[in-house]
Order: C-alpha cells, then structure tokens, then sequence
C-alpha cells in the first residue's frame, strides 16, 4: 500500500514538474554552465564541437585590447543612469496627475500606456524617422534650435535619442504601477498631515514617497535591468553609430559572437555582463528595500 | 471607492497638462501613419503635413514587400503556441511546487526565481549550440520550447503566489468523492486560477510577440515573424520611407488592436502582474 502511494507521488511529481523542469534545464540552466566553459576557450562557432581551451586568453584579451567592450560599458552604464532617472521621474509625475480627479484619466492611462506594448524594434524604426524626417520638417518650420540638432548623427544625439524612445516606451508601465502604489497609500493619513498643515510638497516628501517604496523599488529594478540590457532600441536606432559611440554591451555581444565569429570571446563578455547586471540589480534592490517603510 | 471631490479650477488646468502631454505621446503615431499615405516626394517636402490625397498604394505595396499576411500568420502561430505551452506547464509545475513542498521543489523554485535575474545575452551564445545539438533550430517546436524554458520563472512564479492562496479544503473534498490529482487539478484548480491565467497569457503574448533576438537566432528564414521581417525591410529599403512607414503602420496594427480590444484586462494583468514581481 505504501509503496503504491510512494509510487503514484513520483509519477505525479514527474507529470507536475517533470517537463517544466527538463526545458528549464536545456534552454536556460544548461546554455548557462556551458557559457562558464566557453568563456575558456577559442570556440569559433562554424567549428562548434572543437572548442579550444585558451584558459584566461579571453579575459585577458578584453580587460587589455578590448576598448569597444569597455567603451560600450561605460556607454551602457550612462544611459542606464539616464533613462532610469529620467523614466521614473516622467512615470511618477504622470501617475500623481491620473491620480487627482481627472474627467479623462482612463483614457489618458491607455494613451500613456500605449507605446508599450509595441516591440521596441518597431518603435526604434518609427522614431528613426522622426529623427530624420520629421524633426527636420518642424525645425525648419518653427527654427527651434533643438529640432534643427543632427539627430542621431553624433554621439550626443545618438545617446539622447535612445532615452527619449526607452522613456516613451516605458514609461506608461511604470506609471500604472505607480498609480497602484498611490492610490493604496492610506486616505487618513493625508488628511492627518493635511490637518497638522503639511503642504502638498511636504505630504508628498513625508507620506506619500515613503508610503510607495516598494513601488519606487519594483520601478527602479525593472528600468534598470531593462536599460542595462537595452538591445532593440538599440539595433533600430543608432546601430551602435555613429562609429561605436552607441553601442551597449548587448550589441557588442551579439556582434562578437555573431558578426566576427568570436563565440568564446562573446561568451567570456556574456558572463562578464551576467555579473555586472546581477550586481547592479541586486544592489539596487538591496538599498531601497533598506527605505521601504510599513503604514 | 473614492470620496467625491469638486471639479476646481486646479483640476481643469491639470486636466488641460494632461492631453497635451497625451498629445506628445501620440504625435509619434501621428507621423507614422499620415506619412505612410504620402508619396515620397511628399514626404521629403514636408513630414508633418496631412497627404495631399490619401492613398493605399504604399500599404499594397509594403504587403506584398513584407510578405504580410505569411509574416502575421508566423506570429500568431509562434505567440500562440507559446503562450499555450507556458500556461499549461507553469502552471502544472507551480501547482506542484505549492502543493508538495519537498526539500527538492523547495531548491527548484528557488533556483527558476535566481534564473529571472540571467540576461539573454548572457545565454545566447551557448543556446545557439543546444539548439543546433538537439535540432530545436529552424523548426517551430524549437522556439516554442526556448519560450517554455526562457519564460517559466515568471509565469511559475506568478501562479505560484496565486495557488497559494487558493484554500486546500476544496481539492481535499474532491479527492473524498474520488477524483485523481490529475482531475483535481484539470477540473478544479484549473479553472479557479483564470484571474492570473489572464496576467501570464497577456505579458508573454507582449513579449514574444514583439520579440526579435530569439527568433532571429533560433527560426530565423524558416520562420520569419513580424519583428524579423521589419528588420529584414529596413535593410533594403532605409530610405524608402513611403514603403516603410507603411510596412511600419501594417506591423504595428494587429498588436495595437490586441491592446485596445482587451485594454481594462491588459492593464489589470499588468498591474497585479508587477506588484507581485
């Protein structure tokens, strides 16, 4: 009898779990190992099955010759800065404005919202066009200097044109999970600070931003691993140019790997890129989890 | 439910900040789709300007170019079956993890809520070696199963924090009338998880169904989804933009149409989706 039991739980455990757990495996755990491997080698990619080792060649070959990885860190990490900055300040403006007793804030959600849920290949195309064409047009139209601007073609447009498409991109999945976070924060608490005369400045300071930090925490961790792992955007836009000003280390990779053929190099890069974004990630969870505060 | 307040004077004005900011938000659409009715010249003249005649010429021609309606059929087919896949195996797999919390499924959840935090990049490379190993590549139940692999952490973890609240009792009486775990599960359980079914079948339709560096990797030619035949047209055509922007609009469409038809439950699946993340 037990056994019968004993053996009907295993069948079920492998039903339930059983192929979650063999994709899982193959597609994400097993890549993922063998990447800590390839980071040793001279793996080529046309000949996969003879991966030379090399030991620390390709380690040694990036921290010393590889100025394009290093400059499409530094790239990276400052557009992370930026667009993160810039993305949740605009989501969190948006969301305390739908937030006040607007006649139209369902339809003025939905219009924020909108531009995510379109790929941002699409979206990078549509804005390279503005870029080009359209900002050209009001420019000479209107003679404001900022229109008039070579976007896209020099590094300062190219890296500023990108923050624009992430912030129009992202910013209304942001701003939804800001408005959720605001409208939890406690009506009595307000009117209590209203009562003892808080202003608005001071009640929003006081009450309502430390009331909503595990929303500020949710917000900052998603634009940050998603800025840092800025690829599309990327590829439509700028393509990495003008030169490499633009390129993030996701198209570095990508290109070692699948334009030059380097795969043991692309992958020592991927594995140097898992740990920066683990450590950027896990810090900047770490320090505002330190802020979060009950009601 | 919200106290009634009085529509002031203050409100009016930030009323009136808030279409004109809906309105930056929507002029890029603006541009997209008055200049995929222009002819060229016209567009080069001047990009802001309504056409002179509204025209469908480019839009025949872009469907022929990109191929539309192959290209649209890929995604949904790519999307669907994805997405179908997911929803059943992570839910079956978070059922599991809830319901029997042995050592083992203890150590597995944790390990699928760590792999949320490995970057695709970081992947890619190694991924394009077992694809080719196991011959997942080119074919479409290898990128329905990269799909499986890369997004059930999430969905896993998304029907985990719901099965957790769904209350035992309930299964425990259908297993008293006889029922198997397995109907217990199909019939019962199933059904009571629709709310966050809902969440996990709209966040990975909006992502894979706008996904590019999977694809191009793994199905590439044989099976050339929106986003790949976009990129592909843009590598012929830059300057065409009467042809582009009307490839442009076309693509953009069927999923713009998904959000508005479904927009009260996008949004709510994205909001619990999140604040459980």
């Amino acid at each position: 009898m037990l056994k019968r039991k004993q053996l009907s739980e295993w069948i079920q455990q492998t039903v339930f779990v059983g192929p979650g757990l063999l994709f899982f495996t193959l597609i994400v755990i097993l890549p993922f190992f063998m990447g800590f491997y390839y980071t040793f080698t001279s793996w080529d990619g046309m000949d996969m099955d003879h991966a030379k080792w090399v030991g620390l060649d390709n380690l040694k070959r990036i921290f010393t010759e590889d100025d394009r990885f290093w400059s499409a860190f530094w790239f990276t990490s400052k557009f992370t800065v930026a667009a993160v900055a810039v993305t949740n300040l605009v989501s969190f403006v948006l969301a305390m404005l739908l937030t006040q007793n607007l006649k139209l804030k369902g339809v003025l959600r939905t219009i924020f919202f909108l531009p995510n849920v379109i790929g941002g290949l699409l979206l990078g195309y549509i804005w390279y066009f503005i870029f080009v064409r359209g900002f050209s047009t009001i420019g000479e139209a209107t003679g404001i200097g900022f229109f008039n601007l070579q976007w896209l073609g020099t590094p300062a447009t190219g890296f500023w044109g990108i923050v624009i498409v992430f912030v129009w991109q992202t910013a209304g999945y942001m701003m939804l999970i800001y408005i959720a976070a605001i409208l939890n924060v406690p009506k009595e608490l307000m009117e209590a600070a209203r009562i003892d005369g808080a202003g608005a400045w001071r009640i929003l300071r006081s009450v309502t931003l430390p009331l909503i930090m595990p929303a500020i925490t949710i917000c900052l961790f998603l634009t940050t691993s998603n800025a840092f792992k800025m690829f599309d955007l990327n590829l439509s836009l700028t393509g990495g140019g003008p030169g490499n000003a633009t390129e993030s280390i996701a198209l570095n990779i990508y290109r070692e790997g699948l334009v030059n053929g380097r795969y043991g190099l692309g992958t020592a890069k991927a594995m140097i890129f898992f740990f920066g974004v683990a450590l950027i990630t896990l810090t900047q969870v770490w320090v505002t989890k330190k802020k979060e505060v009950e009601a | 439910m919200e106290e009634k307040k009085r529509y002031t004077g203050g409100v009016l004005v930030l009323e009136i900040i808030g279409i004109l900011v809906a309105l930056l938000f929507l002029s890029p659409f603006y541009f997209l789709i008055v200049n995929s009715f222009k002819k060229l010249a016209e567009i080069l003249l001047n990009a802001a300007k309504l056409p002179e005649v509204f025209s469908f010429s480019n839009f025949k021609r872009a469907w022929i170019a990109i191929d539309f309606p192959t290209v649209l059929m890929h995604s949904v087919v790519v999307t669907g079956l994805s997405v179908l896949a997911l929803v059943i195996v992570s839910s079956m797999t978070a059922y599991r993890l809830v319901r029997r919390p042995t050592l083992f499924n203890k150590i597995l959840f944790n390990v699928l809520v760590a792999a949320m935090i490995i970057p695709f990049q970081s992947v890619m490379l190694p991924l394009m070696r077992i694809t080719a190993l196991f011959e997942l590549r080119g074919n479409l139940h290898g990128i329905v199963i990269c799909y499986l692999g890369f997004g059930l952490p999430l969905s896993m973890f998304l029907y985990h924090g719901f099965i957790k609240s769904v209350p035992y009792e309930i299964e425990e009486a259908a297993v008293v009338d006889g029922a198997s775990p397995y109907g217990v599960f199909l019939r019962i359980v199933f059904p009571l998880l629709k709310p966050i079914t809902m969440t996990v079948i709209i966040l990975n339709v909006l992502w894979i169904w706008n996904d590019y560096l999977l694809p191009v990797l793994v199905i590439n030619d044989s099976f050339t989804t929106i986003p790949l035949a976009v990129q592909k047209f843009f590598g012929q055509y830059l300057r065409k933009w009467d042809l582009a922007m009307a490839a442009l609009t076309l693509s953009t469409i069927p999923v713009v149409a998904f959000f508005l038809l479904l927009q009260k439950h996008i949004i709510a699946g994205i909001t619990a989706g999140s604040v459980k993340g």
